[in-house]
């Protein structure tokens, strides 16, 4: 009887597990727009001179429309830069090197250029993290999976941010290019409520225009999907593993930026764990001398 | 006593005579003893006992680093978010202080959960230590109003949401609701005001109450002295000289050695999550709370921290559905009292009160239901102490079966807590509602379980082997 409920307990807690388990494993993929990120090579975030080239490109690009107000000029200083070379090469919408790094964009016209400000980007390689990747994946893919969509007031859309209100801000460097956007979906019709699977397969020429072929799939057992395929770029002063690597650079410009505590907070972290490790050492020994008597 | 009557102090070398100055006009030397070296504790203390002082000492971590942290904060809707940005840059070792402080509120309810564990499996709460499981579920319920006012000071959209939709909450009780809401914000939105109040109560008034509560919690223990693995009372069996319990050691300075080699594993754990992970994945600080808060973008999925979470699933478990399953259950309950329970006035107190239950089940919509049951599930710690009826205080002697409905109890509680961190399905929504009639029915149905079974002798003295 006993060991009867004992194995029904078991059961139980075993059945639970695994049902949180199955959940667990689903949930992963609902974060985002589900395009899948790419992984930011994260060595890049001890490379002096990446942070350095991903600086620059932030201060000649991002910085036009998007402030970091949380940043001041001469923190780059973390990144080897000296004042000097901040003030000669990097200073431009400040007049001070102690100044943070405002953009020069007034957010009223942001808001009537773009239908909103474009946010501030001191923390958000830690905001844009989530189940799907860190924050650095996500910048990483999100800036290279732009595409040429006409139907955009800004000419341009986006595979991890669809819709986006930024344009390709890079696209003289990456060139432009078309996409292929393969998704299979149901239609649930209005009247007979029965449903049907098809394959809509949107094509962009990297002109941006459109072009839409919808099949109608046999049966009922598919699942929904979409597929990006993007097209070679067209007329890029760089090629894709150039461009890849100096949007490397900037993401990991961007995480440094998020945390520019990181590397001083791990450093110290080792010796904390340490002096911990030998102070928890001494007080089992103290401890241990003590209760020796104990009987 | 007259300040010439009391002994000099001796022992304490070159300190002894300002000591002796002190002690003749304040109880030094008798507090000292009364709580630290004359204080006995049995001496078969285990892992779980480290619990408690180590939530004192994340007290005043939190409290220490929380006066540093309000040096440089701005409570201004303009202005806290990016103040919070400027503890972490500008301020020598902000990111410090700030990240302890984050992580600090995760560790609390980490260390507090295992110390109420500890109470619920040693039976802890049991006569004469009643008091002393209040006045610790009165600080639970500080920490969880704490925390709730904390979290909103960052400005981010999970500070910002998050309040909103628990402030909101309260516009679900019946008729004050709407205004009660509106006078918890101090606007018809989350703003300014309300972060200037929630800042007030999270800096001020709930630290006091906490403060006294401890205090309070600290001297009940001392008066009762404290539980132990066994169960055992270790007053029972004294040395007839001294009068003091066999099975007892000072606290100090045995239990002081021991708690700091806690003190040191703990900080050990909690210094790695400080300094190598302190989003701790996002659980700690939820991404999206580096974004500021928006009012006029709602973000799709909105968790409270994790330490909420079992109590939020059960929130959200009470659909419109769920209402017909609580009122079969408050029938079946009333069936079980009619036929086990004897006194008549009982019965009657039970059907008046399950019918006047069943009839305001109906009579008021789910979601007041759901704010109910999530109050219901934080404060039914309370009712502990007169819900067990098992002959012995210690899991230990109890039958078997009733470690596996701990078990079910623990796992339902974890469970819980998984999905509330999770956005809402239809499974986790059918799990959920299962696992609250398991939570609650693990206290309502208590005192027929508690007793029922075969126990084990429990033995007249602790069960200690030497170090």
């Amino acid at each position: 009887m006993k060991t009867l409920s004992q194995k029904a307990m078991f059961g139980l807690l075993t059945g639970a597990l695994a049902i949180a388990a199955s959940t667990a494993v689903g949930s992963a993929f609902a974060a985002g727009s589900g395009y899948p990120l790419d992984h930011f090579p994260t060595e890049k975030l001890t490379d002096q001179s990446a942070l350095q080239n991903g600086a620059k490109i932030f201060v000649n690009n991002c910085l036009n429309c998007h402030g970091a107000v949380s940043m001041r000029y001469n923190r780059l200083s973390d990144i080897g830069l000296t004042d000097n070379q901040i003030r000669e090469n990097l200073l431009f919408t400040a007049d001070k090197v102690g100044e943070v790094m405002k953009t020069s964009l007034a957010a009223a016209d942001a808001k009537a250029w773009f239908g909103a400000v474009p946010p501030d980007l001191s923390v958000i390689a830690r905001a844009r993290s989530s189940g799907a990747g860190s924050g650095s994946d996500w910048i990483y893919t999100y800036l290279r999976s732009y595409y040429r969509d006409n139907s955009r007031a800004t000419g341009w859309n986006n595979a991890v941010y669809p819709n986006v209100g930024m344009p390709h801000v890079l696209w003289e460097t990456q060139g432009q290019r078309g996409a292929t956007i393969t998704e299979i979906k149901s239609v649930i019709d209005a009247k007979t409520k029965k449903e049907s699977w098809s394959k809509v397969e949107t094509k962009f020429t990297s002109d941006g225009t459109k072009s839409e072929a919808i099949t109608a799939l046999e049966g009922t057992g598919h699942h929904a999907e979409q597929k990006f395929v993007f097209d070679k770029p067209v007329g890029g002063s760089l090629d894709q593993p150039a461009y890849d690597k100096q949007i490397a650079d900037l993401t990991a410009y961007l995480t440094y930026m998020s945390d520019p505590s990181a590397k001083a907070r791990t450093r110290i972290g080792t010796w904390v764990l340490i002096a911990l490790g030998f102070f928890t050492l001494l007080a089992w020994q103290l401890n241990r001398v003590f209760w020796k008597d104990i009987k | 006593m007259a300040a010439g009557q009391k002994q000099p102090v001796t022992g304490a070398g070159l300190l002894n005579g300002p000591l002796t100055w002190v002690d003749q006009r304040f109880p030094l030397v008798s507090s000292w003893q009364a709580h630290l070296s004359e204080y006995y504790a049995p001496k078969n203390f285990n892992f779980w006992y480290f619990f408690g002082s180590l939530a004192m000492l994340v007290l005043v971590i939190q409290i220490v680093t929380g006066i540093f942290l309000v040096m440089h904060y701005k409570p201004d809707a303009a202005k806290a978010f990016e103040s919070v940005e400027y503890i972490m840059r500008e301020v020598p070792y902000g990111w410090l202080v700030r990240y302890m402080h984050s992580t600090g509120a995760s560790a609390f309810f980490v260390v507090v959960y295992m110390h109420m564990f500890r109470g619920l499996m040693y039976g802890s709460y049991r006569k004469p230590r009643e008091l002393v499981w209040i006045f610790g579920c009165l600080i639970f319920l500080c920490l969880m109003a704490e925390a709730f006012f904390g979290y909103l000071l960052p400005w981010g959209q999970m500070s910002f949401w998050g309040a909103q939709v628990i402030v909101n909450l309260f516009g679900a009780i019946p008729l004050i609701g709407p205004d009660l809401s509106l006078w918890i914000r101090g606007d018809y939105n989350v703003s300014d005001a309300t972060l200037n109040r929630f800042f007030a109560f999270h800096v001020i008034a709930i630290p006091l109450v906490l403060l006294g509560l401890v205090a309070a919690h600290i001297l009940a223990l001392h008066e009762v002295g404290s539980n132990n693995p066994d169960g055992v009372d270790i007053y029972d069996h004294v040395d007839k000289q001294t009068g003091k319990p066999l099975d007892g050691i000072p606290f100090h300075p045995y239990y002081t050695v021991h708690d700091i080699m806690g003190v040191g594993v703990f900080l050990s754990l909690f210094s790695a999550v400080v300094f190598f992970a302190p989003e701790m994945g996002g659980y700690a600080l939820e991404f999206n709370n580096f974004i500021p808060a928006d009012p006029l973008k709602t973000p799709s999925h909105i968790a409270p921290v994790w330490y909420f979470t079992p109590f939020y699933s059960i929130l959200r478990a009470v659909t419109g559905e769920f209402i017909y399953v609580l009122a079969a259950c408050a029938v079946l309950y009333l069936a079980l009292i009619w036929f086990t329970v004897k006194s008549s006035l009982s019965k009657i107190i039970a059907t008046v009160a399950v019918v006047g239950f069943v009839g305001a089940l109906f009579a008021f919509e789910a979601k007041f239901w759901g704010v109910v049951g999530m109050g219901a599930s934080t404060m039914i710690f309370f009712a502990l102490p007169w819900l067990d009826n098992s002959p012995v205080r210690s899991i230990r002697y109890r039958p078997d079966w009733h470690k596996y409905i701990y078990g079910v109890f623990v796992l339902s509680f974890l469970v819980l807590g998984y999905f509330g961190v999770k956005p809402p399905s239809a499974l986790s929504e059918r799990i959920s509602q299962a696992l609250t009639i398991v939570y609650f029915a693990f206290f309502m149905l208590m005192p027929w379980w508690s007793g029922m079974g075969n126990f084990k002798k429990v033995p007249a003295r602790v069960t200690f082997a030497a170090h």
